[in-house]
């Protein structure tokens, strides 16, 4: 019987079987952000305890930094005082920190990745529930809380219970305009928020196969948003390729060696699966959210839905969602007016993201509708500095957004990026919670990047394959 | 200070939060994530939620003041969904007189592991329990539930019914040994020769 890469993977990372039945879990690379990290490491103080592995453990600043200017000390005394408790951490403990100061920071999930430091089959964690983005390239990675950042700070290890494996297969094609954060929103739809609690997610099928890293880490970004807590895609030739020269990926003899690892993690042919579910590429539709659940979505061709097409069990929630989003059901989403359009975060603010968005953007020759106000926000320096390199910052201020530097900036809103009032935003996040673009009675709808452009353009949600002629 | 950890029976009055899915966002906004301690997150437990309430006539269970003792938390699906800020549980255990566990249909699994890690027990209950209780308590918001670690049950008045939590995850609620730290630290061996058998570790060289 053959297994999983999440058998192979949990197997090989395994210390010991702990007597509460859990099991203790070595980490590969765990990474740190300053909202999660400043109490477990006064707590590892207070335990008189130290970093057990500040080798492969790597920090950064994201959520809090604010995207319009980089001084210091920042204007908001809270983001500064964590600014300042991470950066007096990393240096007390000797864990290689990528500082705002030296332009090396990002979000902590484009930034892994770009250094070469997420490599397949290795057990990734971070203080934050998108960590599930690692999964891309094949490791096993997840979201953990601050008592656990302590536990990984002091052993390099956590406890954990096995869960199942479900194979999700996207095959077929996906039509154009038709984009990875539409599968990642579509399979939510089907599957429920909660749907993935209790299981990792595998990827697979024709449509994944043929997905470039920066996809595939968009849709196992959204896992979480199913209930999944990690989910990934079996490494293959497309994940050594961007692998291959990045500044942490081995090199020379170890290269060829670090290959045939990866390609031992793989699932096996005859793995068995705890489930498996297969959807059609080709009935997937750009997405759009209408609620206040990432579940909550319909093409953008359709219309919000009825009260009466959820079951019993879902109508409290939709009832909300229509409530607190103004929608009647019934209403076709396309049209809906937006105040404010988001492009950037951990989902969708990689660099084929805006180059999407740019080539969309002169192909249409279109300026930002009057009174919307967009923001394009890069997720990390390198990112900015290769949109800079192909003139991208120009083009996208001379039609009318914003370009600021990296963070997480409005998917959560922790810094000054923030929605005001009813605001509606057109966003390529990943959470349309309520409250969650900062205003308590803001309101998020969430699509892919060229559906965000093109709601920016038009003022209003529009499908992106007529705005824009994709055929 | 007590230095009993062991979680057996627990014991009190109980607030009723209705619905599914409701995510750490709700339970504790992101702007008050600006902190480097969890000090003085109770006071903005469901802040939001409150205020929208509060506006529109009602009255948010966390408001009610027959329920400002409760120390039990009743929720419903997939409680504690979305991102994995442990200062959601850091929260309710500072919200009034601090709650001190939580019954639900089901948990989100971060949280319920954030639960875990601060000595909160999760207790899951179905659907039909999950109604019966929170109807229970919102007729006597004085009824008094018992949440018994060693039995699986819990009592609240006439009702007496079973939950569910995986066995070994109850033992150590049972033993105090939740705080996983130091169970952690006694493989250290184990935990280098586990480093060094992977050959990531050494950069695949040879």
């Amino acid at each position: 019987m053959g297994k999983t890469l999440y058998d192979k993977v949990f197997d090989s990372h395994t210390v010991a079987q702990l007597p509460s039945g859990q099991t203790q879990l070595f980490m590969g690379l765990h990474l740190l952000h300053e909202v999660t990290s400043p109490q477990a490491f006064s707590s590892l103080d207070e335990r008189g305890l130290r970093v057990a592995h500040p080798e492969r453990t790597f920090a950064t600043a994201d959520h809090i930094i604010p995207t319009h200017t980089r001084l210091r000390p920042l204007q908001d005394s809270l983001a500064e005082e964590m600014l300042g408790a991470l950066e007096s951490n990393v240096a007390k403990h000797g864990i290689p920190f990528f500082s705002p100061a030296r332009r090396e920071q990002g979000i902590v999930h484009v930034l892994g990745p770009e250094l070469g430091l997420t490599q397949p089959g290795m057990m990734i964690c971070c203080g934050d529930s998108h960590t599930s983005t690692h999964g891309a390239f094949g490791s096993l990675a997840f979201g953990i809380g601050t008592s656990q950042v302590r536990d990984v700070l002091a052993t390099q290890t956590l406890s954990m219970n096995r869960l199942g494996v479900r194979r999700i297969e996207v095959n077929g094609k996906l039509r154009p305009g038709v984009y990875a954060k539409d599968v990642a929103l579509y399979i939510i739809n089907r599957l429920g928020v909660k749907g993935g609690v209790g299981f990792t997610y595998e990827y697979a099928g024709e449509v994944i196969d043929r997905f470039t890293m920066d996809e595939r880490m968009t849709l196992c970004n959204m896992s979480i948003e199913g209930g999944a807590r990690a989910g990934y895609i079996n490494p293959d030739e497309t994940t050594y390729a961007y692998l291959k020269g990045r500044r942490f990926s081995p090199s020379g003899a170890n290269w060829e060696r670090a290959v045939q690892y990866w390609n031992s993690v793989r699932s096996d042919a005859d793995a068995v699966y705890a489930d498996v579910v297969r959807f059609d590429g080709a009935q997937i539709e750009p997405m759009v959210t209408w609620g206040i659940t990432p579940g909550q979505s319909v093409g953008v061709s359709d219309k919000v839905p009825e009260l009466s097409s959820f079951p019993a069990t879902e109508r409290e929630t939709a009832e909300e969602a229509y409530r607190y989003m103004s929608f009647e059901p019934g209403q076709p989403i396309s049209g809906t007016k937006v105040d404010v359009a988001f492009i950037g975060s951990c989902t969708n603010g990689r660099l084929s993201d805006f180059e999407e968005v740019a080539r969309l953007i002169q192909k249409s020759q279109r300026k930002v509708a009057p009174g919307v106000r967009a923001l394009i926000v890069p997720g990390s320096h390198n990112v900015r500095q290769a949109l800079i390199e192909r003139g991208y910052d120009k083009l996208f201020t001379d039609a009318g957004f914003e370009f600021r530097e990296p963070g997480c900036s409005m998917c959560l809103a922790m810094n000054p990026d923030k929605l005001t009032g009813r605001q509606v935003c057109a966003s390529s996040s990943n959470r349309n919670f309520k409250g969650r673009q900062g205003s308590p009675s803001g309101r998020t709808l969430l699509m892919s990047p060229a559906m965000v452009a093109a709601a920016a353009l038009s003022g209003s949600v529009t499908d992106a394959r007529q705005l824009f002629d994709l055929r | 200070m007590s230095l009993d950890t062991r979680r057996i029976v627990i014991e009190g009055t109980a607030v009723p939060v209705r619905g599914d899915d409701i995510d750490t966002d709700r339970i504790i906004p992101a702007r008050y994530l600006r902190t480097v301690t969890f000090s003085g997150l109770g006071a903005h437990a469901f802040e939001d939620d409150r205020a929208e309430l509060t506006r529109a006539g009602k009255q948010h269970p966390l408001d009610v003041s027959a329920y400002s003792g409760a120390r039990i938390l009743l929720a419903n699906k997939n409680f504690g969904c979305g991102s994995s800020r442990e200062h959601a549980p850091q929260a309710l255990i500072r919200w009034g007189k601090g709650i001190t566990a939580i019954i639900a249909e089901s948990f989100a699994e971060i949280f319920n592991g954030n639960c875990f890690s601060l000595g909160i027990p999760c207790v899951k209950v179905d659907e039909a329990t999950a109604q019966a209780l929170m109807a229970a308590t919102e007729a006597r918001p004085d009824l008094v539930f018992q949440i018994n670690l060693e039995r699986s049950t819990i009592e609240a008045g006439p009702h007496r019914v079973g939950f569910e939590m995986p066995e070994g995850v109850r033992r150590r609620f049972l033993e105090g040994s939740w705080d996983s730290t130091a169970e952690l630290m006694a493989n250290l061996p184990q935990i280098e020769a586990t480093s060094a058998r992977l050959p990531y570790t050494s950069g695949f060289a040879g």
